[in-house]
């Protein structure tokens, strides 16, 4: 019936990479904010990797960072959705501007042996980390950094035995010295 | 200014916003409102049933461009009332839903009809509040109506607790000004950006094959004369959606209809072989794209629209403009006009070319003089209403036959869940729009299966004696599940027989309506003669129709449309594939 159609033809569609994104949104501090910005993520299937919400300098607005994994296409629906919530003051994803990434982490580690101890003193040492609690046989480190010197650092306790972490999840800020890259990602 | 109870706030509220009929079923943490709505100047439509309240007031602001106005009580009041937030989300159409919770000392306490009903209805609201002061309370219920009405519309739920609707407080009319002033993070875009709009006339301009893809964002944006005036400056043809039917004349020469699962064979086509898409206020729907590789595959693609989030949301487009639709399309005429070209000339042979397609298949059915055809009974709505009616639809086979075979014209007249796709909508929505315009003839086509999950508000209309017609497709069947059955599960008809059923004619008089049955063809049109004479009560019509009649045509889901299956005749999988010359 339809035999004007001689040959299939397709779309071309633009493809893209999976990556980490991280999203900086500004927020009213009305309360359920915070459920409507996590339910439109588990709504849509959208996988959230971490999420932080602090109070800021202005009076009833929150920041909250998220970090998401996903291609161009996924990051950009994101963003728009969370432009959509009325409560919504801002939205940037600063993965490609220069920006300062820090997350702190507790991290209780096993610590019987003077050997073992010795160890996990010089790993502290070398990463800056700080002991913050002590008993009979167990270290409780503190650590801020990027994700990636974080990773590091959890790698090299594992083979001590880890007891529990404790994350905050990825906090950022754009970098000051790098303005000129601060432009909102319109939809035009 | 004295004292005034959170109740009478609500109605002052409502007052203000120009708000005359609410649609609601009082209960217990509502009675504070109800008893403030007793002697004010404000008319409650008392519904049966929430969930038809809720779609009353989604039909009577799709009929009338207001607010339309739903209040339920807390628990199982506002629960029933999610199926039509939803279907109003879905399709853009502005309302505030009221309703009582309990005490706010009760709160999550599980108390007697508690429910969390701003959990619930979170993602089918545009937004919705809990008042937990009755400080906020006037300034809430205005930023709901100005968040229903703005922007992208959409349906906006006010949850109040009783002890606030029993308070007293000494308050003062918010000004837009403070509605503005609380929502800081909220600016629709209206304008439209300069450069794109020129680009976009650039591409108009460059165009061999161009067609406009309208949505419901046209009807919404009150945009039908730019609409009209935009295709008959540039020649372009237009096609619609189910949600754009209206925003187009149907009968004018260049509407190719709807598009899409059940669009034309010609609509389909032209898009199919268009180099240049214009999407005006629509949104990609897959009920309209089928499979998105295939869509227009050679098309650049112009997507107009208010709500960025719309925008390469199922397909990338290459010119996107968010903004006002009418505010667009009037910049992007004034655009076109500057530099014009000689469109007749430009378009001659595409036009042509879709005359062809439109001659070759056109919107047509196997008529029959011994049993009912569904689409002749559409066609004789058509023809005794002089295409003037605002039609209603439920969800279905009859649905898609009331899109295709009554010619609209204007924008408000056709009435569906587009989106969501509702069963139980186009009834009590019918009493919405008789309510929003009542000088019009209303009429409720629905489908055997449809009506039933609503029927109990035939008492509603009877009570306020709203002449609406309701125009059952009766076919003893969940017809599209059993065409679906039919074509893609070896006719497996599982739990789609409706021959058990009420005798309708009798349960209308039962009802205090007025019941008619037509069983054979020549009796259609004395049916509906006799219906377009009662002005003073709801006419229920039971039309017996072949019962194994399907939608044609259709593009399976998720096909291409080359895979469009067109006539009757062909109806397995395997005649189908093989269309691809």
């Amino acid at each position: 019936m339809v035999e004007e159609i001689k040959a299939i033809k397709v779309r071309p569609q633009p493809k893209s990479e999976t990556r980490k994104h991280i999203i900086v949104v500004r927020v009213q501090h009305n309360f359920g904010v915070l459920t409507r910005i996590t339910s439109l993520f588990a709504g849509r299937g959208y996988n959230i990797e971490s999420l932080t919400v602090g109070k800021t300098h202005e009076p009833n607005v929150a920041r909250i960072t998220i970090v998401v994994e996903g291609n161009e296409r996924v990051v950009e629906q994101i963003i728009k959705q969370l432009r959509r919530l009325i409560e919504t003051l801002r939205v940037r994803d600063i993965t490609d501007i220069p920006h300062i990434e820090r997350e702190l982490v507790l991290i209780k580690v096993h610590a019987g042996e003077d050997k073992a101890r010795d160890e996990i003193m010089r790993l502290v040492n070398i990463f800056r980390a700080k002991v913050v609690d002590v008993s009979v046989d167990t270290y409780t480190i503190e650590i801020t950094g990027d994700t990636e010197k974080i990773e590091a650092f959890i790698k090299l306790l594992k083979p001590f035995g880890l007891k529990d972490i404790a994350r905050t999840g990825v906090l950022a800020l754009t970098r000051e010295s790098a303005k000129e890259g601060l432009q909102d990602n319109k939809v035009e | 200014m004295p004292k005034k109870r959170g109740a009478d706030i609500v109605i002052d509220v409502l007052l203000e916003e120009g708000v005359d009929t609410v649609f609601g079923l009082p209960g217990g943490a509502i009675m504070e409102v109800y008893d403030a709505l007793f002697d004010a100047p404000l008319r409650n439509i008392l519904a049966r049933h929430e969930q038809a309240a809720a779609h009353m007031a989604d039909g009577y602001a799709r009929a009338t461009g207001k607010v339309g106005v739903v209040m339920a009580t807390s628990g199982p009041g506002a629960t029933n009332l999610v199926t039509g937030l939803a279907t109003a989300y879905m399709d853009s159409i502005p309302m505030v839903a009221i309703t009582g919770q309990v005490p706010t000392h009760y709160i999550g306490t599980d108390a007697f009809q508690e429910a969390d009903v701003v959990g619930i209805t979170r993602p089918i609201t545009k937004h919705n509040f809990l008042v937990t002061d009755i400080k906020d309370l006037a300034l809430i219920l205005r930023e709901a109506f100005y968040l229903a009405r703005t922007g992208r519309p959409g349906p906006v739920l006010v949850d109040i607790p009783k002890d606030i609707t029993q308070q007293e407080y000494d308050y003062k009319m918010p000004t837009l000004k403070d509605v503005e002033d609380a929502l800081p993070g909220y600016k629709p875009h209206y304008e439209g950006n300069p450069v794109q709009i020129k680009k976009a006339a650039e591409l108009i301009r460059r165009a061999k094959r161009p067609v406009l893809y309208v949505g419901g964002g046209v009807i919404l944006g009150e945009a039908s004369n730019e609409l009209r005036e935009l295709a008959e400056l540039t020649q372009i043809p237009v096609t619609t959606t189910n949600m754009g039917k209206g925003s187009f004349d149907e009968n004018h020469p260049l509407a190719l209809h709807m598009l899409g699962m059940h669009g034309t064979y010609y609509a389909n086509m032209a898009v199919y072989h268009s180099d240049l898409l214009i999407a005006v206020g629509a949104r990609f729907d897959d009920r309209v794209t089928g499979k998105i590789d295939e869509f227009a595959p050679e098309a650049k693609i112009i997507h107009i629209d208010i709500d960025p989030a719309s925008i390469s949301k199922n397909i990338t487009v290459d010119v996107p403009i968010v903004g006002d639709v009418k505010n667009v399309l009037q910049k992007l005429l004034k655009e076109l006009k500057k530099k014009p070209v000689e469109w007749e000339d430009a378009r001659k042979s595409w036009l042509k070319q879709i005359q062809k397609w439109k001659e070759k298949h056109p919107l047509t059915y196997q008529k029959s003089d011994k049993i009912i055809k569904p689409q002749y009974v559409i066609e004789e709505i058509y023809n005794i209403t002089k295409g003037d009616a605002i039609i209603s639809a439920g969800v279905g086979q009859h649905q898609m036959w009331a899109a295709m075979f009554y010619r609209y014209n204007f924008p408000r007249q056709f009435l569906n869940s587009g989106g969501l796709g509702t069963m139980g909508y186009g009834f009590p929505a019918s009493l919405g729009a008789k309510i929003g315009k009542p000088d019009k003839t209303v009429f409720a086509i629905e489908g055997d299966g449809s009506f039933v999950m609503n029927m109990q508000d035939l008492i509603t209309a009877v009570q306020y004696r709203l002449p609406v017609k309701v125009a059952i497709i009766n076919n003893e069947f969940l017809g599209m599940v059993r065409q679906w059955q039919q074509l893609f599960y070896d006719s497996r008809y599982s739990s789609v027989c409706l021959a058990v059923q009420p005798d309708f004619v009798k349960l209308a008089e039962a009802m205090g309506a007025v019941g008619l049955r037509a069983t054979k063809p020549k009796e259609v049109r004395e049916v509906l003669k006799k219906a377009m004479e009662i002005n003073d009560r709801p006419v229920v019509m039971d039309f017996v129709v072949d019962r194994e009649e399907n939608v044609l045509p259709m593009v399976p889901a998720g096909k291409s449309y080359r895979e469009m299956i067109v006539s009757p005749k062909q109806k397995s999988e395997a005649e189908t594939m093989y269309l691809v010359g």
